[in-house]
C-alpha cells in the first residue's frame, strides 16, 4: 500500500476531481429530490393507473390497461376535456393580450406611472384562496356586481350558477389575479427594445401601429413565447378556483382536468383510475409543451 | 415607445387606465369595507363603498369559529422554511449546473428539467401515498418536502443557474487562483453577487407556498393542521352556506399583511421579477 502511495505522481485529488466532487454535492439535494418526489411517484402513477384500486373497498387488483380503455369510454371525459381546453385558450388568449396591453401602458412616459404599476400588480400578491372569496362574494346573484350593473338598469345573470357565465367567471377572475406577472415581464421586454429603432422607423414613415407589428412584437416574440408556455402549464394546474368559485359546477360545465383527478382519487377513492388520469394529464402538459418549443424555432424571431 | 405625449392623450391614457383599474382594486377594497359592515349590510341595495354601520366583531368571531391564529402561524412558518429551503436548494444546484464541470452534468440538467414538466397534480396520488406510508399524513412535511426539493424548486434552479451563466466570471476566477474551494466560491463571491435572483426565488417561492391548496386538503385532515386558503373555505354556517363577513374578515387578515410588504418592497419585488432568468 505504501509503496503504491510513493510511486503516485500525481494526487488523486487533481482539481478537476475536486471540481467534479464538488458539483456532485451541490446537486444533490436537487436531484435526489427530483427523484424522490418526482421520478419515482412518475412511475408510480403510471403503475396505479395499471391497477383497479378502490382504497374504501381495499381492494387493488392489476388490470393492464382497463383504466384506460374506461379512460376512452368516459362519458363525463369530452367533457372535462372541452372545459380544460375552453379555461386555459380563454385563460391564455386573455392573459397575454391584458398584460401587454397593460405592458404598452406602463411604458408610456406619464407621472405618477409607478402607481398604477403597483396596483395592475396588486392582486399577484394578495392570496389566491381570499381573492377567490371575495370575487365568488362579489358574483352572487345578490352581489356587488349584479348590484352596481342593476343601478345601470341591466339585470345580471347569476353568474356562478349559469354555465357559459360560470367558465367566463372562472377564466375571469384568474387573468386579473395572474396578468400582473406576464404584464412585468412585458414591460422589461419592451424597455429592452432599442430605441433607435423606432426613431429609424419614424424617419421612415411609419405610424404607431406599423412600429408596434414590425419592431415591438418580433424583438418581444420571445418573452411572449416563455410567458405563453408558463401560462399554458399553469392553466392546465387551475384548481383553487374552481374548488371555490364552483366545484366543478353548474352540471360539470367548469370540471376541468385536475379537478375532475381530485374527484376522482380523493373524494370517490378511485386510485387507480385517478392515476390514469394523471398520465393523461402530463402527456397533455408534455405535448403542449414540446409543441411550443418546436414552434419557437418557426415564429420567435432572435438578434443573432 | 416613449415619445412625448400630447396633453390630450395623456388624459386618455390615464383615463383608461383608471377604468382597467377597478376589477384589479376594487375587489380588495370590497374585501376589507365588506368584512366591518354587519351580516345584514352585506348584501345591501344599492351597494354601499363605505359601510354605514361598523361591525368589527366579526374579526373576533374569526378567532372563535376556528384555531385561526394556530393556522396562521403554521402558514406563516410553513412559507419561511420552503423559502429558505428553496434559496438554498436551488442556488447550490443553479451554480454547479451554470459553473462547475462534472461529467454528466447536462444529461442531470435535462432530468432536473423534467420536474417543469410534471407539476405535482399528476403525481399528487403517488405522494399521497408514499406520505401515508411513512406516517406523514395530517403533517406538514409534504407541504416543507416536496416544494424545496421536488418540481416546484426546478423553476427556482432554472432562474439560478441563468443568472449565474450571465454572471462574469472574473472574481471566480482570481478567488481560485488564491486557493479558494469550490464551496467557499460560491459561498462568499458568487451568492453575495446573486442578490437580485435570490429575491424573485424568494418572492414567487413564497407566493407559492402561501397559495397552496390543492395538497393542504389531500394531506391534512385536522383544522389544527390547517393552512390559511384550506382554514378561508371551512367559515360555514350549519347548513354549509358560507358566513360572509366573517369569510371576509379572514381573508382581510389573509391578504393585508402580504400586500403592505408588497407596496413596501414593491421596486424590489417588481424588478427582481423582471430583471432574472425569467426575461427569456
Amino acid at each position: 500500500m505504501s509503496l503504491a502511495t510513493e510511486k503516485e505522481t500525481r494526487p488523486f485529488w487533481t482539481i478537476a476531481r475536486r471540481d467534479a466532487a464538488a458539483g456532485y454535492l451541490f446537486i444533490a439535494p436537487q436531484l435526489i429530490g427530483i427523484v424522490i418526489f418526482v421520478l419515482i411517484p412518475l412511475g408510480l402513477v403510471f403503475w396505479y393507473s395499471l391497477h383497479e384500486w378502490n382504497v374504501l373497498a381495499n381492494s387493488f387488483n392489476y388490470v393492464g390497461a382497463a383504466n384506460y380503455q374506461m379512460l376512452l369510454a368516459d362519458p363525463s371525459l369530452p367533457q372535462v376535456l372541452t372545459a380544460s381546453a375552453i379555461f386555459s385558450a380563454g385563460l391564455v388568449v386573455l392573459n397575454l393580450s391584458l398584460a401587454l396591453l397593460l405592458a404598452v401602458l406602463l411604458d408610456q412616459k406619464l407621472k405618477g406611472i409607478v402607481v398604477f404599476r403597483t396596483l395592475f400588480f396588486s392582486p399577484v400578491v394578495v392570496s389566491l384562496v381570499a381573492w377567490t372569496i371575495v370575487w365568488s362574494f362579489l358574483l352572487q346573484n345578490n352581489g356587488g356586481i349584479n348590484g352596481m350593473l342593476s343601478a345601470f338598469g341591466i339585470e345580471g345573470p347569476n353568474w356562478l350558477r349559469t354555465p357559459t357565465t360560470a367558465m367566463i367567471s372562472v377564466v375571469v377572475v384568474q387573468v386579473f389575479k395572474n396578468v400582473g406577472l406576464n404584464m412585468i415581464l412585458f414591460l422589461a421586454a419592451l424597455q429592452g427594445v432599442p430605441k433607435e429603432l423606432y426613431e429609424a422607423a419614424r424617419v421612415d414613415g411609419a405610424g404607431a401601429f406599423k412600429q408596434f407589428r414590425r419592431i415591438t412584437l418580433p424583438l418581444i416574440s420571445p418573452t411572449i413565447l416563455l410567458t405563453s408556455i408558463i401560462t399554458i402549464v399553469g392553466s392546465l394546474q387551475v384548481f383553487a378556483q374552481i374548488a371555490v368559485l364552483t366545484q366543478g359546477g353548474p352540471g360539470m360545465s367548469t370540471t376541468v382536468l385536475v379537478y375532475y383527478l381530485y374527484q376522482q382519487a380523493f373524494q370517490f377513492h378511485f386510485f387507480g383510475y385517478g392515476s390514469t388520469l394523471s398520465i393523461l394529464l402530463f402527456v397533455i402538459v408534455a405535448v403542449l409543451t414540446f409543441a411550443q418549443w418546436q414552434l419557437r424555432k418557426r415564429v420567435v424571431f432572435y438578434e443573432n | 415607445m416613449k415619445t412625448d405625449l400630447s396633453p390630450r392623450i395623456k388624459v386618455a391614457l390615464y383615463g383608461l387606465m383608471c377604468v382597467l383599474l377597478i376589477p384589479f382594486v376594487f375587489p380588495t377594497w370590497w374585501m376589507i369595507t365588506s368584512s366591518v359592515k354587519p351580516i345584514s349590510d352585506i348584501f345591501a341595495f344599492p351597494p354601499d363603498l363605505w359601510p354605514r354601520r361598523f361591525d368589527f366583531s366579526t374579526y373576533a368571531q374569526v378567532f372563535e369559529l376556528q384555531p385561526f391564529a394556530r393556522q396562521y402561524w403554521n402558514s406563516a412558518y410553513i412559507a419561511a422554511i420552503v423559502t429558505a429551503g428553496t434559496m438554498i436548494v436551488s442556488s447550490m444546484a443553479g451554480y454547479a449546473f451554470a459553473r462547475i464541470k462534472f461529467p454528466f452534468s447536462n444529461a442531470i440538467f435535462m432530468v432536473v428539467l423534467l420536474g417543469l414538466l410534471i407539476p405535482s397534480e399528476v403525481t399528487i396520488v403517488p405522494l399521497f401515498q408514499m406520505f401515508l406510508g411513512w406516517g406523514m399524513i395530517n403533517t406538514h412535511w409534504p407541504l416543507i418536502l416536496v416544494p424545496i426539493f421536488g418540481a416546484p424548486s426546478v423553476f427556482a434552479t432554472f432562474v439560478m443557474r441563468q443568472f449565474f451563466i450571465a454572471l462574469p466570471t472574473e472574481l471566480e476566477e482570481a478567488a481560485r487562483v488564491d486557493g479558494l474551494g469550490r464551496f467557499k466560491i460560491f459561498w462568499i463571491i458568487a451568492l453575495p453577487l446573486a442578490k437580485p435572483a435570490l429575491g424573485a426565488v424568494a418572492i414567487f417561492t413564497f407566493l407559492h407556498s402561501w397559495n397552496l391548496y390543492l395538497e393542504p386538503i389531500v394531506f391534512l385532515s385536522s383544522t389544527q393542521m390547517f393552512t390559511l386558503p384550506q382554514a378561508l373555505t371551512q367559515f360555514t354556517d350549519a347548513y354549509g352556506g358560507a358566513m360572509w363577513n366573517i369569510q371576509l374578515a379572514a381573508a382581510t387578515m389573509t391578504a393585508i399583511p402580504v400586500l403592505l410588504v408588497f407596496i413596501v418592497a414593491q421596486k424590489q419585488f417588481v424588478e427582481g421579477l423582471a430583471h432574472t432568468g425569467l426575461k427569456g
